[in-house]
């Protein structure tokens, strides 16, 4: 013990008794207040999950709330420094790479094209997801029949007009019916913030495969990683299968 | 006991090492709120953006916030002082909570707000040092630990956020209590009245000094 106890500091209010005289020997407060709270941060750790499901079900009706930290909502994600803009007049999407023809769609013709609509979840990779989504947009098998791929073929790599943004696809997954070049979510225009007018909806892999502010689609003959892709993440990106995470498939 | 003849117009609260420790923690904290709040949601994460950037600065910064009170801690024994007194509450400092009783109470260096929110501070930085290792290295862990890791980071940030602005308003108002922290000073007459056993112990102190000083002459 250190810091002496002194006597004649004592007082007529120190009733308690001389040990109380110096702060530094008092009781360990301090050391209670962080283990006590230590122990509640584990035990977020472990029902953190289920009390945040249960929060957001009620916040979720709440106005003014839903910025707090709860799941269930879209967060806004950009790799550059703030949202690119592009008008639907001025939009359009070039596939090229190994096809028979190279074909630059406007949004006008886009829209002209068999929609198809779709109705899935979001499921981001850090963690949230938001259900229901309504999707609208023309199956990318669609557009790469009409350019005719080549056979020597066997990927796509998708560029944003972001000017930084890559994603991937093998031909394969891209065939999927349940991957589209998508025009309208959530029963609107696509929002600049959710990478509009036009992005992709890859329902079955994380969200940073359903590149936002879809510029162009290149066809190659090898899997090129896309940007996150060379930070560490899947490159084949199943919901629940991939990334160490176990979320239901979409 | 003896009053001094000369009382100094100001005392030593805070020694360098602690003032520089609370300097780079704070500079750390303000750019790990800035970097947090820009991947959490709108608007920081369009109006930031560059996530992959904005992550890494979160990561390195949070790895090193608490290298210098480490350091400091085990280098400055002005330091290892402040933060025993932090943490030890006197029967006073419990009198203190009771408004009624507080006329009755003889503080001593720190009141008991200060040491809670010490105590919370630290108990918050490491829970959030921890569920941030959790988020970054998460291959060992389930999901349902990560959703719940960043479950507690989230709300942790925001209540340490809320305490700071506390702490901050709290020190703007009292511009004595700032200065010890900025200058390393605090008038005689503020710790006489706010802080009145530290204040005794402080003359004290510089009484024996003097006298051992004569001694040695």
């Amino acid at each position: 013990m250190t810091g002496p106890v002194r006597p004649e500091d004592a007082d007529v209010t120190d009733y308690v008794g001389l040990l109380d005289v110096d702060e530094r020997l008092g009781t360990r407060v301090g050391r209670r207040i962080v283990l006590g709270l230590m122990g509640a941060g584990a035990a977020g750790i472990i029902f953190g999950r289920p009390i945040q499901e249960k929060t957001a079900q009620v916040i979720s009706g709440v106005p003014g709330l839903n910025q707090l930290p709860v799941g269930g909502r879209w967060r806004i994600y950009t790799v550059t420094g703030g949202l690119p803009k592009r008008s639907q007049a001025d939009y359009s999407l070039r596939i090229h790479g190994l096809v028979d023809e190279e074909l630059t769609f406007s949004y006008e013709q886009l829209l002209e094209l068999e929609p198809t609509h779709l109705t899935k979840d979001f499921q981001c990779v850090t963690g949230w997801r938001v259900e229901d989504v309504k999707w609208t947009g023309i199956r990318l098998a669609d557009l790469l029949d009409a350019a005719g791929v080549q056979t020597s073929a066997t990927a796509l790599r998708f560029f944003s007009f972001d000017g930084i943004y890559t994603e991937s696809l093998t031909l394969a997954q891209a065939r999927r019916d349940d991957v589209i070049v998508a025009y309208s979510m959530l029963g609107d225009d696509i929002t600049r913030a959710h990478g509009g007018p036009v992005r992709l909806y890859v329902a079955p892999m994380y969200g940073y495969k359903s590149i936002k502010w879809l510029e162009s689609i290149e066809v190659t003959d090898e899997v090129v990683p896309g940007y996150w892709e060379r930070r560490f993440y899947a490159v084949d990106a199943w919901i629940g299968n991939s990334n160490g995470r176990n979320d239901n498939p979409v | 006991m003896t009053i001094p003849s000369e009382i100094p117009a100001r005392i030593a609260r805070f020694a360098p090492t602690v003032r520089v420790v609370h300097a780079l923690n704070a500079i750390g904290f303000g750019l790990l709120t800035f970097t947090g709040a820009a991947m959490y949601g709108a608007p920081g994460t369009q109006w930031v953006g560059r996530r992959d950037l904005v992550r890494n600065v979160h990561v390195w910064v949070g790895i090193f916030l608490l290298l210098p009170l480490i350091v400091g801690l085990a280098s400055s024994s002005g330091l290892r002082d402040d933060f025993r007194r932090l943490s030890r509450w006197s029967a006073e400092d419990k009198r203190w909570w009771f408004k009624s009783k507080r006329t009755e109470v003889r503080l001593g260096k720190f009141n008991p707000g200060q040491k809670a929110n010490a105590s919370f501070t630290l108990a918050a930085l490491l829970a959030l040092l921890g569920t941030g290792a959790i988020m970054k290295w998460y291959s060992p862990f389930g999901d349902d630990w990560r959703t719940g890791a960043t479950f507690v980071h989230d709300w942790t940030a925001l209540a340490l956020g809320l305490v700071v602005i506390g702490h901050i308003y709290m020190a703007i108002r009292d511009r004595s209590a700032l200065d010890g922290m900025i200058r390393g000073t605090v008038p005689s007459e503020w710790a006489a009245t706010g802080r009145p056993r530290w204040y005794s112990e402080v003359i004290q102190a510089s009484e024996n000094d003097a006298s051992d000083l004569g001694d040695s002459r």
